[in-house]
């Protein structure tokens, strides 16, 4: 089974250990994963500020990187949602790229629902020992349907115990642009996020997409909480990279 | 109504200092939220329902004009007049005309989203008839000086006890309360006077019947049963888009509305009102108008926009966002507030006069999973984000730079670089701490939060690193 690795844009400035862990998880399970090279960010940025044709371009060049796979795959719901949900509308106007966009979509998966779904892993690497709670990104939850799944994936791990917080769906006030373009309201909303999160008592909040998790991050530092781990669940899954 | 949504950004903030609308935000986040889980549980098959509601909104707005036509004959076969406008002022004009042909110093009105549009209560004082809001928040807000609602159920939720409290003891002039049947018996006893001697009752409606000509509606207080059926004349204010096919069609948006709304199975009143009172009734009103309002809608049929025409006007979405919750809904400028108002206040108030509203979401889409009738709310509010673009309406500053992102994220070389470069640009400026306080090329992200630091190489660069030592090991 070849796997493309859609590493995202994110992953690839911020946190490329999230990129090795996906890899691993991936490769222990028994895929064979390729990384191409040319890939840069699936076009969220664009298609949500309202910029079509930049977003359209994007979509095309990610068709055309990773439509010989068997497989896509990536460490971020939201990515995967754009490819999986909005690429196949972008296309009105074009029926063959809308056909490509369609059956890329079909073969389209965020990391957990990878494994849970397809891989349906008996097993998975890591070995992180403490108290989690799983922040449930909005377009994972409720485009994709990524709720059980790394949940499913993290009770595989011994050590790891799960303790839910108080409104886990909410949203953390990240929402791409909209966290830089609307500061203050972003990081309010942020701090309700993680209110809950601290009050849940866990070491780690964990969640599948890092833009949540750097804004969570951030909230939690600024908020004078300096001991929260703030993980990506392909690193906790994966473990040591 | 005045709109103000152009100073989103600066009413937002405000209202992030306020301290005491932060409290009562606090302590009602999630009481809608709650009930509204709690009371979707009783209907066996709640997606199936939503399709079902969805369906009938779409037969109507997809064949308006029809099923206008069919409504107008019926409500003229039942004795009603039907009057239509195309605007505000228009439906001003016509609400003085009525009021004045029937000489009517007084109208008592129960809750009407349109009249808020329209600005009506302005245009009625000011030829010289006495509005009198008889929604128990309508009238807190209008005996503070007419201030505008902030939520299109509960218009004074952003209140507390506390401010009604006060608010009574200061206009009514009586000792101050905090219990609240005391506070709700004390309006009720000015309200009472008022019902008894206005000559005109005005309403909204939830909905419109094709089938009988009638207006449903619902409400909680039992003051829009008193409006509408004591004085001689009743004045319905409605959307264009108000009109449902049958009664059958009602029972199935009914299962809904209510639930959505508040979290009841049932509103305390639901009235179904049909035509002017028969010779053989003991009341109702005698001349019966239906001002049916344009106002923007017209112009949303068959567009882009044309299923947010749909909307039954529950305020789920509101009640669900995480930004209304943090700011409620008076930083949102106009009439209707959270990711409705997000997209109706560029559609019916102009897109120019509303630039930040259609910004002003994380794109959760909570909202959406929530609609009663399933308008895809952020799939609107992105499109109107396109509709500016297209127009020229974004920063100069921002469109550039978007497009140059753009152009550079198809160059996988160049993009290469300036990201190497840019992860090694962020790991300096957070130099040997994990954290950047402040991020000099989005300051606005430093308001409230650090930015942890990259690791300082991309993933890529890392990546080509280990392949080339897999395969000089090999
Ligand atoms: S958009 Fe949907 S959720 Fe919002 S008020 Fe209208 S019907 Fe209710």
């Amino acid at each position: 089974m070849r796997i493309g690795l859609f590493v995202t844009c994110l992953v690839d400035l911020m946190r490329p250990r999230i990129g090795f862990a996906t890899l691993k998880l991936l490769e222990s399970a028994g895929c064979e994963v390729i990384v191409p090279e040319t890939q840069t960010c699936c076009g969220q940025p664009a298609w949500n500020s309202g910029d079509a044709p930049g977003a359209v371009a994007l979509a095309k060049k990610t068709i055309a990187e990773f439509e010989g796979f068997d497989y896509v795959v990536s460490p971020s719901g939201s990515c995967g949602d754009q490819i999986r949900t909005e690429y196949p509308g972008m296309f009105a106007e074009e029926p063959e790229w809308r056909d490509r966009a369609t059956a890329l979509a079909s073969r389209t998966y965020e990391l957990t629902d990878f494994l849970v779904t397809v891989l349906k892993v008996d097993s998975v690497p890591g070995d992180y020992e403490g108290t989690v709670t799983y922040h449930d990104s909005c377009s994972g939850l409720r485009s994709m349907g990524i709720k059980k799944q790394p949940r499913a994936l993290l009770a595989k791990l011994k050590g790891v115990t799960l303790k839910e917080m108080n409104g886990c769906e909410e949203c953390c006030g990240f929402g791409g642009t909209f966290s830089v373009k609307f500061g203050e309201v972003s990081a309010a909303i942020a701090e309700r996020k993680c209110d809950n999160i601290l009050a849940s008592g866990a070491h780690a909040v964990v969640g599948g997409d890092l833009g949540c998790l750097l804004n969570i991050e951030g909230k939690l530092r600024r908020m004078g909480d300096e001991t929260t781990q703030v993980l990506h669940v392909a690193e906790v899954l994966a473990g040591r990279v | 109504m005045e709109i103000k949504s152009m100073h989103f950004k600066a009413n937002a903030s405000a209202k992030l200092a306020d301290v005491v609308l932060q409290r009562n935000l606090k302590s009602s986040k999630g009481k809608f939220v709650a009930k509204r889980a709690e009371a979707i549980k009783d209907l066996d098959d709640f997606e199936g329902t939503r399709d079902a509601a969805a369906a009938i909104r779409n037969k109507v707005i997809d064949n308006l004009d029809l099923w206008l036509e069919r409504f107008e004959r019926k409500a003229l076969d039942t004795g009603a007049k039907v009057l239509w406008a195309k605007d505000g002022a228009e439906v001003c004009r016509l609400v003085v005309e009525i009021a004045r042909k029937h000489g009517v110093t007084k109208v008592t009105k129960s809750k009407s989203m349109l009249s808020e549009e329209a600005g009506l209560n302005h245009a009625l004082e000011a030829a010289g008839i006495q509005p009198v809001e008889t929604d128990l928040g309508e009238y807190i807000l209008q005996v503070d000086n007419n201030e505008p609602p902030s939520h299109i159920i509960a218009p004074a939720v952003h209140k507390s006890l506390d401010d009604v409290a006060d608010l009574f003891h200061k206009v009514h002039g009586t000792p101050r309360k905090t219990d609240i049947p005391a506070l709700t018996r004390e309006a009720r006893e000015v309200l009472r006077g008022h019902f008894l001697s206005a000559g005109m009752g005005l309403s909204g409606g939830n909905f419109l019947v094709a089938e009988t000509g009638s207006v449903a509606l619902v409400t909680n207080e039992g003051n829009g049963r008193m409006v509408t059926t004591i004085p001689k004349v009743h004045v319905v204010i409605t959307g264009i888009e108000k009109v449902i096919p049958t009664l059958e069609d009602l029972s199935t948006l009914m299962r809904l509305l209510p639930r959505s709304a508040t979290g009841q199975s049932i509103s305390n009143y639901f009235s179904i009102l049909t035509g002017v009172k028969k010779p053989e009734e003991h009341d109702g009103p005698e001349h019966l108008y239906f001002v049916l309002v344009d106002s923007g809608r017209a112009d949303v049929v068959g567009g882009d926009f044309h299923e947010m025409l749909r909307c039954i006007r529950c305020g789920a979405c509101m009640n669900h966002c995480p930004v209304y919750q943090t700011i409620g809904g008076h930083a949102y400028g106009w009439v209707y507030p959270g990711p409705m108002g997000s997209v109706l206040t560029p559609l019916y108030a102009g897109i120019e006069n509303a630039i930040d509203l259609p910004h002003a979401a994380t794109l959760c889409n909570q909202c959406g999973v929530v609609c009663p009738v399933k308008i895809p709310l952020p799939d609107l509010l992105r499109k109107l984000r396109e509709k500016q673009t297209e127009r020229g309406l974004r920063p100069l500053t921002e469109r550039i730079g978007l497009r140059l992102w753009a152009w550079v994220a198809q160059q996988p070389r160049l993009y290469a670089l300036g990201a190497s470069v840019g992860a090694r640009y962020l790991k300096w400026l957070a130099g040997d701490t994990d954290r950047i306080r402040l991020l000099p090329t989005a300051p606005e992200w430093s308001l409230g939060r650090d930015f942890p630091a990259p690791q300082g190489k991309t993933f890529r660069e890392l990546y080509a690193a280990r392949q080339t030592r897999t395969k000089e090991s090999t």
